[in-house]
């Protein structure tokens, strides 16, 4: 797809961004990563850090109030980087707004999440929102990995809308180890914890 | 002979010079033996390598011209100051000022060595983006470590952006008599401080006993400095004929740019330590980041094209 071409180039010479896989290697196997969220080239220098084998079954995923807003958005997301849209505003409150993510998983592909659930202007990540524990309770087979983007909070912060090139390091960390009948909020503790594990 | 003549005379020595130290890097690797000398051997060899490359990119921008030569110093530029400012830390109050230095600054700064407009080119960065800068910066009114963040954006930019200009501004030149060679005189620049790091890496290599600056660059020796600084210049005065100097003149001019380069290594690697870091980037293998091979050029550059402007034009 040209626009996904585009797209990496655009963010190989502005950001040199590089991949480190510290706790893990890129594997083919289905997985989700999840990662602090500073910016919106995040998804993109992320789904570029993978190799492309790995990259054509692995979709970011992005809020449709955001990026489905209007018909370049869209266009740009979902054609450019296979993304699987979420309704973080339940329009419809019967829905299950995870419905999208379990259909992907389902389906065999691997997901890039961003578990704070919105951009944050600090590097280290703030709480993360439930979704991640109930994918991973759902797909215990799925392996975790933590990943931490750096210096993406400074190339193109929440607010701005000039990029400044740096170069930004991708680091992936060990998959998260699944601990029996652990409760929620441990479980996101440990990992956000892993994400800023990954920050020093 | 004529200008284009002595390039290709000069390309020819750079790539018979080349083919050498390949052979003896191949040889070597066939030699050595323990993982210490294998390392340093696989390092100069990524060294090598990364020569050949900077050699070719430059045998390009020759020969497609002045205005490829200065896009090519200004994709420098931006890559130095990216690796700069990736190190120096910063806050979101000065994203302006420095979406500024590499959307604008850089930009201009290179237009105005085309369009050959010397007095603004001279004063554009050290009085406008001296000004301007923090001025971007203050309209975040955020007053944390203001004058140090201030200070070390226009440290990055005077370097990245404005030594290094320096080295195409040669073009800017009018020597009486030189007309039409001056892309000469740039290739002489690179040359003499390129030849001066590798030939101070290989004296010190073969017979380095006392550091110079133990604490800010260990690789840095008396014996290394004294063998590579005379025989870069040695080796400056014996191009004489490729530039408006006199055999003489160039010694001298060849040792200011080998004096110049090596302060300009010394300091530029107490910047990288004091910002708690090894290398610059990771972007020419063997040689860490752009700034790393280009630390000493930029001290240079600047003293070179003043003093062959105020003794030659």
């Amino acid at each position: 797809m040209w626009l996904s071409q585009f797209l990496i180039l655009l963010t190989r010479f502005l950001l040199g961004a590089t991949p480190h896989w510290i706790g893990t290697g890129p594997k083919s196997v289905q997985r989700i990563y999840f990662a602090n969220h500073t910016s919106h080239i995040d998804t993109m220098v992320l789904w570029w850090a993978l190799p492309p084998d790995l990259r054509a079954n692995t979709r970011p995923v992005a809020a449709a109030d955001y990026w489905g807003g209007n018909r370049l958005k869209r266009y740009v997301v979902l054609q450019g980087l296979s993304a699987v849209l979420i309704d973080r505003q339940r329009n419809n409150p019967d829905d299950d707004p995870l419905a999208p993510l379990f259909q992907a998983l389902d389906h065999g592909d691997s997901l890039i999440i961003f578990p704070e659930g919105t951009r944050k202007a600090q590097p280290l990540p703030d709480a993360f929102k439930s979704g991640l524990s109930h994918l991973a309770q759902r797909f215990p087979e799925v392996e975790l990995v933590p990943v931490y983007l750096e210096n993406l909070h400074r190339s193109l912060p929440k607010g701005s809308l000039f990029p400044v090139p740096l170069i930004c390091t991708i680091r992936f960390g060990k998959p998260l180890t699944r601990i029996a009948d652990e409760d929620k909020p441990a479980f996101l503790d440990r990992a956000r914890n892993a994400v800023i594990g990954l920050a020093a | 002979m004529n200008t284009h003549e002595k390039f290709y005379w000069l390309f020819g020595g750079v790539v018979a010079i080349l083919c050498l130290a390949s052979s003896i890097g191949w040889l070597l690797s066939l030699r050595v033996a323990g993982d210490g000398g294998r390392a340093v051997i696989d390092n100069l060899n990524a060294r090598i390598r990364a020569w050949w490359g900077m050699a070719a990119v430059f045998a390009i921008a020759f020969v497609l011209g002045k205005n490829t030569t200065i896009v090519m110093f200004a994709f420098v530029s931006f890559f130095a100051l990216l690796e700069f400012l990736t190190l120096t830390p910063t806050r979101f109050g000065d994203h302006r000022a420095l979406s500024l230095s590499f959307f604008v600054l850089i930009p201009i700064q290179y237009w105005l060595i085309g369009i050959r407009w010397y007095e603004l080119f001279t004063i554009f960065v050290p009085v406008y983006g001296f000004l301007l800068l923090p001025s971007l910066s203050v309209l975040a009114e955020d007053t944390e470590h203001f004058l140090e963040r201030s200070a070390k954006i226009q440290w990055g930019v005077m370097i990245a952006v404005y030594c290094i200009s320096h080295v195409p501004a040669l073009m800017l030149l009018d020597i009486p008599g030189y007309e039409g060679q001056d892309a000469l005189l740039l290739f002489y620049l690179v040359l003499v401080v390129q030849l001066s790091d590798v030939l101070q890496y290989v004296f010190g290599k073969l017979f380095g006993k006392t550091k110079i600056a133990p604490v800010v660059s260990p690789s840095k020796t008396v014996e290394g400095f004294v063998g590579g600084a005379l025989s870069a210049t040695a080796i400056g005065a014996a191009m004489w004929w490729i530039t408006p100097f006199s055999p003489l003149q160039s010694a001298g001019m060849a040792f200011v740019i080998v004096l110049m380069g090596f302060l300009g290594g010394l300091v530029l690697s107490a910047v990288k330590r004091s910002l708690g870091a090894k290398d610059w980037g990771t972007m020419i293998q063997g040689h860490g980041g752009m700034m790393d091979r280009m630390d000493s050029i930029s001290f240079a550059a600047p003293i070179f094209f003043h003093l062959t402007r105020y003794f030659f034009t």
